[in-house]
């Protein structure tokens, strides 16, 4: 389990590294984290020619609290999001599941932006930006562009990303007064990927009447699974037990597509996707009404 | 797959001693701990990010050294479990280890240490689920992790007493 | 000579922290893949990807250009050194109608490969990058063949066939019968039949194996370094192979990082090959397992299916049972029958059962080879007679505790004689035991009937599904042949032990310490045991079977009594006087009464082994002695484990909220490391249980050959578990202990349904297969709901 010969380059700035995407295109690999591309170069799945490390350049990792949201560098480790404040204050659903993901020692080297380039369908940030709607700026020479989440990731480990393209940073919009949210997954170990899982925000009125949700699935798809009908049904309800079991019942029925693994049955993470939607929107109902 | 030459210079510092070396690109850090400066106690147990065994620490932070380029170290300091105490003078969380029969075969045991002796400076005073928690990157197949959790509680113990 | 007293003991059974840590805490502990030596090449190994098909064509030109390459070897180029491994263990020469096709696997396959993973071409390289760089460039056409994949449909008549030279997928077929079972089944009220699966895992010791050769030319000396649980073994089969005297070769079994039963298996293609290159290239070689070769390439158990049947009285008295089962070897069956010899000596449990008939079948299959493995076919026995306890519990409306406690053997029952062998070939003989003290004590710990009366009910009422579970398991340990031990009084007042075992993890270091400790009177530091080296023990099988407290510890107990008396008689001389007023403690000889009349072990030693003078005729030089046990039969414990867990219907997500463990392993040598066997083994009988399973699809390739895949039970999934021990010692030995090394995990996955069924109460469902996944269990618990 070595990797395969490649050739190494350690650019320290992002138009260096830029410049070399561009001149290696399909045949380098970027290397972020490495807490996905590295295992799979051990295993010699991935064999790239050319590896551009973007670990020295400065300047790719921060936490900035800006006007609506956080702005978070592509090279931000998840331990620092672990850790932030400002994370916290302004981005609860990513920071609270912060532990969740991987390991310790997997945190201080996994990225932002390597994990949302990575697009693992089981991977929680592709589902956690979803949910809230995040954007990410993708850079080339050719110039920057912002893509929405939800167009950013196409399927099974495939992005918006051309391959000249470094997803630079990301913008995850802040949550309304009196929202709430939750992460529900189910794991055979508690820090496995999840068999399935699901993101929900809400945002209720003063009557608790539901003004915005949005839930969107993990592991039961090729990507980020947005159940775009349900949320909209619990638009201008009360969150009561039938709304909530209304939208998880088709949200689990019709917006999602699971598959079959060694691990659990398309039918399997049906079920539990059902079960965990419905947790998901009463915890996120409970943490809007707990808010003035 | 093309063969290339490429040899970078690395210089690295490992507990506490400067390293030159001339490398592969591909080589891993746990390889060259292991097999290019003879620091043979990180460990390699799965090589794919999993098991933990060849955590190290690196500018005091836990990774895995199977999931690294020795030339990503450039400039970094790395501590491995030689660095962490000697078998005259054991370090707290080697010493608790010891006392609470925190290892069995010993082979995980070195990405233990490193993992837990960083956790400690973080979380002085650890309740037992966030020693599991600490400890949840390292498979160990000998213990059930009974005595690894309460060695790393003694530990902290070991540690507050000391100031 | 008198046995140890059983209160008198100084060191033995205390709770003695251990030797052999602080040079595994600071890194300074040679493991296999540590060893560097000079000019040292790097083997990388290339497998087959198919389980089942016909090598057309292999060609290995490119990887011999590759540059930093040095050789590549087929069997073409091994020729007639390429030939099948010795087997391991006979077929039972006692029972009658056996049949066993001997079939094993060769350093490197020429023809047909018979398991994904197969070894078909070794590359030696400068380095492991390289080797692994021209592996891949080795071209290979094949012709795939029909997969045996599952063990009912290998013994089908129109099943494909693993070895074409046989008629039948058949290894081995064994019957075994105690009593008269026919007659039983039509005396019982009771009949109850039920089919258990049992499938496979991997032992998946941390550090996976590895093999480092060094041939010296000019001495003609194989020196040998491999993660082995049995060198001596090792040794003796590579100078047969090698055509080397067996003082020409030396086997090193350095520390091991976990070994589990698959590190002895021998002989493994790597073992033959390894030092075969070594010699061949005339260079140092090194060949590290790495995690996906073991996934395919180290041996791996648990895969059986039974169809049982149990008679009982109207009043839950067992009459009899008869339990048919196939037991899948893989593609070859070098360790004989061990394992399902294991699981028919446990289908009757703890249990006094007269009547007993039980049929196996062995069944060749295109799967990795299959060897023991911690618990080595004892849970599967466990799990099928606790499994059916409990069934005929709920069918009969009997207290499944109060059932167990009805058929356990009685304490004054013992030794009690099944009649039937062993795994070992030797009579299968309870030696001793108090099974109702251990069922008492772990009721009373896990607060059985508080849980039963008031905290159940309780929870049920809140909508919990909290279940308690609670079974008796025995655990047959310790066979022999024999183990040896060399105890040596050193000029330094130290003392030098040898043995020939290997160790890998145990703490033999200090508990063999202590053995010896207690009788040569110094401090458990002052012994420094060596293990697993040729070169220091020449005599020895290995470490396996729960064995090595027992055997080897009392060897080594031996040894150290002898050499006690050596030194007794040669300071009763120096000391002038008689041995009766001598003491021995702290490293000193004193003549009691005269404190000032004392000679040290150090200055004895001296004397023992005098430069000038003449040892008188008929005594030895030194303060030495060597000693052997071997036991007619092995001793065997018994143990109950108790869980209370609760689950989530919905998702099928476990919590355990309490363990206990009673363990009886006779004398204790050291609580301490006893509590952390225990804990290990649960921590896998836990996985057994839930998390690990080997899954293969229909062309038997295995789907999760990963840990990301492959789920070892980890720190946040283990519940702490309460120990308990008691001590029946065994009449077998001096020292009364029992083995203890697999007793953990072997009852964990019948006691993990037995909870689950009582946790989901308002559920009509029947666990019969392990290991369980939260999906698979959902499924159960469904299927039984719609029908």
């Amino acid at each position: 389990m070595k990797p395969a010969p490649f050739e190494y380059h350690a650019p320290t700035t992002l138009d260096d590294a830029l410049s070399l995407l561009t001149e290696h295109g399909y045949d380098a690999k970027v290397l972020a984290g490495g807490q996905s591309l590295v295992p799979m170069m051990n295993f010699r799945i991935a064999q790239p020619a050319v590896l551009i490390d973007i670990n020295n350049i400065p300047d790719l990792a921060y936490i900035n609290a800006e006007e609506g949201g956080v702005r978070v560098g592509a090279m931000t480790r998840h331990h620092q999001s672990e850790i932030s404040p400002i994370m916290a204050q302004h981005a609860p659903l990513i920071y609270s599941t912060m532990p969740k993901i991987a390991y310790p020692q997997v945190r201080t080297r996994g990225t932002f932006g390597g994990s949302l380039s990575h697009a693992d369908p089981a991977a929680e940030l592709p589902t956690l930006t979803t949910t809230l709607d995040a954007k990410f700026r993708l850079v080339s020479q050719r110039g920057e562009r912002w893509v929405p989440a939800s167009e950013f990731f196409l399927g099974l480990y495939t992005t918006a990303l051309e391959p000249d393209e470094i997803l630079a940073e990301g913008f995850v919009p802040e949550l309304p007064p009196r929202s709430g949210w939750s992460l529900q997954e189910v794991n055979r170990r508690k820090h496995d990927f999840a068999l399935a899982g699901v993101a929900a925000t809400v945002t209720l009125d003063e009557n608790d009447v539901c003004q915005n949700a949005r839930l969107v699935f993990l592991s039961v798809g090729d990507r980020p699974m947005y159940a775009e009908r349900a949320s909209t049904l619990l638009q201008g309800q009360a969150l009561t037990s039938e709304a909530i079991r209304a939208a998880a019942e088709l949200a689990s029925s019709e917006e999602i597509d699971p598959g079959d693994d060694i691990h659990a049955t398309a039918d399997f993470r049906r079920h539990l996707a059902n079960v965990l939607c419905k947790r998901a929107l009463e915890q996120a109902r409970q943490r809007a009404q707990g808010q003035k | 797959m093309e063969a290339t030459n490429q040899k970078i210079e690395l210089t690295v510092t490992v507990n506490g001693t400067r390293y030159e070396r001339e490398i592969e690109p591909r080589m891993l850090l746990s390889d060259f701990l292991r097999h290019e400066i003879g620091l043979t106690g990180t460990h390699v147990g799965c090589e794919h990010g999993v098991c933990g065994a060849c955590s190290v620490l690196m500018d005091d932070q836990p990774v895995r050294s199977c999931l690294m380029f020795a030339v990503q170290t450039q400039g970094h300091e790395i501590t491995t479990v030689e660095g962490l105490g000697t078998m005259d003078a054991l370090s707290p969380v080697q010493q608790a280890f010891h006392e609470a029969h925190g290892l069995q075969c010993g082979f995980c045991t070195p990405g233990i240490l490193t993992t837990v002796t960083a956790f400690l400076e973080t979380n002085p005073d650890p309740s037992e689920e966030e020693a599991r928690e600490a400890i949840s990157g390292n498979l160990c197949r000998c213990t059930g992790y009974q005595h690894i959790v309460d060695a790393v509680l003694l530990a902290a113990k070991k540690k507050q007493a000391a100031g | 000579m008198a046995t140890l007293d059983h209160n008198d003991k100084k060191v033995i059974g205390k709770r003695v922290v251990r030797n052999e840590d602080p040079r595994l805490l600071t890194g300074q502990a040679q493991y296999v893949d540590d060893v560097d030596l000079p000019g040292m090449a790097h083997a990388a190994m290339f497998r087959s990807e198919y389980a089942h098909a016909r090598i057309l064509s292999l060609d290995v030109s490119k990887a011999r250009a590759y540059p930093g390459v040095l050789a590549v070897f087929t069997a073409d180029d091994m020729g007639a050194d390429c030939y099948p491994g010795p087997p391991l263990v006979s077929p039972p020469p006692t029972v009658k109608d056996v049949v066993f096709n001997s079939r094993r696997q060769v350093p490197l396959v020429k023809e047909k490969v018979r398991h994904a993973g197969e070894v078909i071409a070794v590359v030696v390289a400068e380095t492991r990058y390289i080797a692994e760089d021209a592996a891949d460039l080795i071209d290979i056409e094949y012709e795939p063949l029909p997969v045996v994949a599952d063990i009912e449909q290998a013994l089908e008549a129109d099943s494909p066939l693993v070895h074409d030279d046989l008629d039948s997928n058949l290894a081995a077929q064994l019957i075994q019968t105690k009593g008269d079972y026919e007659a039983a089944r039509k005396s019982a009220d009771v009949l109850i039949r039920r089919r258990f699966t049992i499938e496979r895992g991997t032992a998946a010791a941390m550090e996976n194996r590895g093999i480092v050769a060094q041939w010296d030319a000019k001495s003609e000396s194989l020196t040998v370094w491999d993660t082995t649980q049995a060198p001596i073994p090792i040794r003796n089969g590579l100078a047969a192979r090698l055509g080397l005297s067996e003082s020409k070769v030396r086997v090193i079994a350095p520390f091991i990082g976990g070994g589990f039963g698959p590190k002895i298996m021998m002989f493994y293609s790597e073992e033959m090959l390894v030092p075969w290159l070594a010699i061949k290239l005339n260079r140092p070689v090194k060949w590290i397992e790495d995690r996906r070769e073991n996934f395919y390439a180290t041996t791996q158990e648990r895969g059986q299916v039974h169809d049982v049947e149990m008679a009982f009285t109207r009043d839950g008295k067992i009459l009899g049972i008869k339990d048919d089962f196939i037991h899948d070897t893989g593609a070859y069956d070098p360790y004989g029958l061990t394992t399902p010899l294991n699981t028919q000596s446990h289908v009757m449990g703890g249990y006094d059962i007269k009547n007993f008939t039980s049929e196996f079948k062995v069944a060749f299959t295109n799967k990795t080879i299959v060897t023991p493995m911690r618990g080595a076919g004892r849970p599967h026995g466990v799990y099928v007679i606790e499994r059916m306890m409990d069934i005929a519990a709920k069918e009969l409306g009997i207290d499944r505790v109060e059932i167990r406690r009805r058929n356990l053997i009685q304490p004054d029952a013992f030794p009690y004689e099944h009649g039937i062998i062993d795994q070992a070939f030797a009579p299968l003989i309870f030696d001793s035991g108090n099974y109702q003290a251990a069922l008492d004590e772990t009721l009373k710990a896990i607060g059985y009937e508080k849980f039963v009366k008031e905290e159940q009910p309780r929870y049920r009422a809140e909508g919990r599904r909290v279940g308690i579970g609670v079974l008796p398991f025995i655990e047959t340990t310790g066979v022999g042949p024999y183990e040896g031990a060399r105890v040596t009084v050193e000029a330094n007042g130290k003392i030098a032990v040898a043995t020939g075992v290997g160790t890998q993890g145990q703490g033999h270091f200090t508990s063999f310490a202590q053995i010896v400790a207690e009788q040569v009177g110094v401090d458990v530091t002052d012994v420094r045991i060596t293990t697993g080296d040729s070169a220091h023990f020449n005599w020895g099988t290995g470490t396996f079977a729960s064995r090595g407290a027992v055997v080897a510890g009392n060897a080594m107990h031996a040894a150290a009594v002898m050499v006690r008396k050596k030194i007794f008689k040669l300071a009763s001389k120096v000391l002038n006087a008689p041995e009766e007023e001598l003491e021995l403690e702290n490293g000193v000889v004193r003549v009691a009464d005269i404190p000032q009349s004392s000679i040290s072990l150090k200055d004895l030693a001296v004397l023992a082994n005098p430069l000038r003078g003449a040892v008188e005729p008929g005594t030895e030089p030194g303060l030495e002695a060597t000693a052997y046990y071997g036991p007619q039969y092995g001793p065997t414990a018994f143990g109950v484990h108790a869980m209370i867990a609760e689950i989530d219907p919905e998702t099928m997500m476990i919590k355990i909220l309490r363990y206990v463990v009673t363990e009886d392993c006779g004398t204790i040598l050291n609580p301490l490391i006893l509590e952390g066997q225990v804990h290990g083994g649960v921590a896998l009988g836990l996985g057994n249980a839930y998390y690990e399973k080997l899954h293969f699809d229909e062309n038997a390739q295995l789907l999760n050959a990963s840990f990301m895949d492959y789920l070892l039970v980890g720190s946040t999934e283990m519940p702490r578990i309460d120990v308990r021990h008691l001590e029946t010692r065994s009449p077998l030995n001096e020292l009364g202990t029992k083995g203890a090394g697999e007793a953990g995990a072997i009852p964990v996955p019948a006691l993990f349904a037995q909870t689950m069924e009582d946790a989901l109460y308002d559920y009509n469902f029947e666990i019969r297969e392990t290991p369980l996944n939260p999906n698979r269990l959902f499924e159960i618990v469904r299927e039984e709901k719609t029908t």
